[in-house]
């Protein structure tokens, strides 16, 4: 009972002071005021910066194109994922360890690394440019970077891992006989995915879509170094309220209306996790 | 086309499409051209740039330490949630205590990094403490990261190990701690070889945590790299590119060939 409490007590201690009170410190601060003091706000119990937030479509329009982009994320990913998955489960377990690394490495080359080689990939005196220029494709270099599907083609690449692999865990378990016995009766390929494959592996599916979601909704780097400027998403509204306007309480209330859009989601997604 | 082509070909773009990037970044790195990714002659002036560079230099070391120091504490905290959550069955607040160490697993990088400096800034003006921010705010943070994915690690770990050998320890006559010691402790010490490892990844990897988080004197190597992509990539950013994707290459293939000597890669 005392080696209980030995590990259980400090591991509360930490959980209280690093994740609970933060949260309440979030919402005390989201219902402050601004305020020129150090620091840059004074508790008022309004619902002040929650008003702007419905009020200013600015900060509306910030959330809704954040869930929009990173729902457009998603779906790319489950797109490029599936074949994959399917790939990588039909490979020979010797071959599979092999396409399982190949795809786990790059999530190991650092995030801000991949965006940099995208960058340089697609700015204007960029690598497809040149390539495209000395094919003599076009003459003047194509405005590639800082466009929506510059930012969405980053996305996609760093979130693409996430969406694999819980469809590749659940298509290995899925029993090949059902796809062959389906051939056999007669469905192309494509019937046969439809009919088959997809139902029996829905709930990974949108176990996959909601891991790349909820990260991707929360967004900065990639809006911030690969999109365009008006592609405000709620991250980067976020970003700049707190580091440049210093409006902690605004700051503050659109992480708890972030949060409180993706409750849905989490739920959604743990309940999932627990079932598989 | 056949489905097996078409799946094959499908494949075959997806891992084009990851590694192609990657690829370029690293290969271009040799390259003498000042403008990055154009091809002018092999050079290895820019890996000499990049060592030269003070800033980037400290902020890796920086970097590095922070990591070390996070992914260890959060194999203690995570280690200990992972035992509790697995071991001790309905105890009181248990529900709590499980959303607490998940949270981080789903809360968005600036949702947490904003609420805990809000946590520093509160600390600081109630208590004293922590004096400013740093480094040492960082590693607070990404303990707490790291633990959350530790314990998911040890937690699973631990419903798949056998208690019963545990159990037949303490009746030859071993203590509690013993059999922890001897039984347990061997058979969990993959999942938190890798829960460190995983917390020390994302530790190294983290840019928007630690820049809420962190003060003047607490530039990490991935804030550095940010700064230096918004200012326009150079050539020296290749260069850091390939020094981490072979070192990363290079560890894995000696992880991979010492696993396979103990004839245990399956």
């Amino acid at each position: 009972m005392i080696g209980r409490l030995l590990v259980l007590l400090p591991v509360w201690a930490w959980l209280l002071v690093f994740v609970a009170a933060p949260a309440a410190i979030l919402l005390a601060i989201a219902l402050g005021e601004a305020d020129s003091g150090i620091p840059p706000f004074r508790l008022a119990w309004s619902l002040a910066g929650f008003g702007m937030l419905v009020e200013d479509s600015y900060y509306l329009d910030a959330l809704l194109t954040a869930l929009r982009i990173a729902a457009m994320t998603a779906g790319c990913c489950l797109l490029i994922a599936y074949p994959m998955a399917m790939g990588i489960a039909r490979a020979a377990p010797g071959r599979r360890v092999l396409l399982l690394a190949a795809l786990m490495l790059p999530f190991w080359t650092g995030f801000l690394l991949r965006v940099g080689a995208w960058i340089g990939l697609l700015r204007d005196e960029g690598w497809i440019n040149g390539v495209l220029i000395s094919l003599g494709i076009t003459d003047a270099p194509l405005p590639l970077l800082y466009t929506e599907g510059a930012m969405l083609v980053g996305m996609v690449h760093a979130y693409l891992p996430f969406a694999v692999l819980p469809l590749f865990a659940a298509l290995v378990r899925l029993d090949p006989t059902l796809g062959e016995a389906a051939a056999d009766l007669g469905a192309r390929p494509a019937v046969a995915f439809v009919t088959v494959t997809l139902p029996a592996t829905l709930p990974a599916a949108i176990a996959a879509f909601l891991l790349v979601f909820i990260p991707a909704a929360g967004e900065f780097v990639i809006p911030e170094l690969m999109g365009p400027p008006e592609a405000q998403l709620v991250g980067r509204v976020l970003w700049q309220e707190f580091f440049q306007n210093r409006d902690w309480p605004v700051a503050a209330a659109l992480a708890v209306a972030l949060l409180v859009l993706l409750l849905v989601p989490i739920r959604l997604f743990q309940r999932l996790e627990a079932q598989s | 086309m056949r489905r097996g082509h078409f799946v094959a070909l499908a494949m075959g773009a997806g891992y084009v499409f990851l590694w192609l990037p990657i690829i370029l970044l690293v290969a271009y790195a040799f390259s003498a051209d000042r403008i990055p990714f154009q091809w002018g002659g092999f050079s290895l002036q820019w890996f000499v740039a990049l060592a030269a560079n003070e800033r980037v230099v400290e902020a890796a070391l920086l970097s590095l330490r922070i990591a070390a120091g996070a992914a260890t504490l959060a194999v203690l905290l995570g280690g200990a949630a992972g035992w509790a959550l697995a071991r001790y069955g309905r105890f009181r607040g248990r529900a709590i205590f499980g959303a607490l160490i998940g949270a981080p697993l789903v809360l968005p990088e600036v949702v947490t990094g904003l609420s805990l400096l809000l946590l520093f800034v509160a600390l600081e003006s109630m208590t004293g403490w922590p004096e400013g921010r740093g480094a040492f705010t960082v590693l607070l943070a990404h303990a707490t990261l790291g633990a959350a994915f530790v314990a998911v690690v040890v937690q699973s770990r631990l419903a798949e190990t056998d208690r019963s050998l545990e159990e037949a320890a303490m009746d030859l006559g071993a203590t509690p701690f013993t059999a922890f010691r001897t039984v347990t402790l061997p058979l969990i010490a993959p999942a938190l070889a890798a829960g460190w490892l995983l917390a020390f990844t994302l530790s190294l990897d983290d840019v928007v945590i630690a820049s809420f988080v962190s003060g003047p004197q607490g530039t990490t190597l991935p804030m550095a790299l940010f700064a230096m992509l918004r200012r326009g990539l150079t050539p020296e950013v290749n260069a850091l590119g390939a020094v981490v994707v072979l070192g990363v290459g290079a560890m894995l293939a000696v992880a991979a060939l010492l696993l396979r000597g103990r004839g245990d890669s399956r």
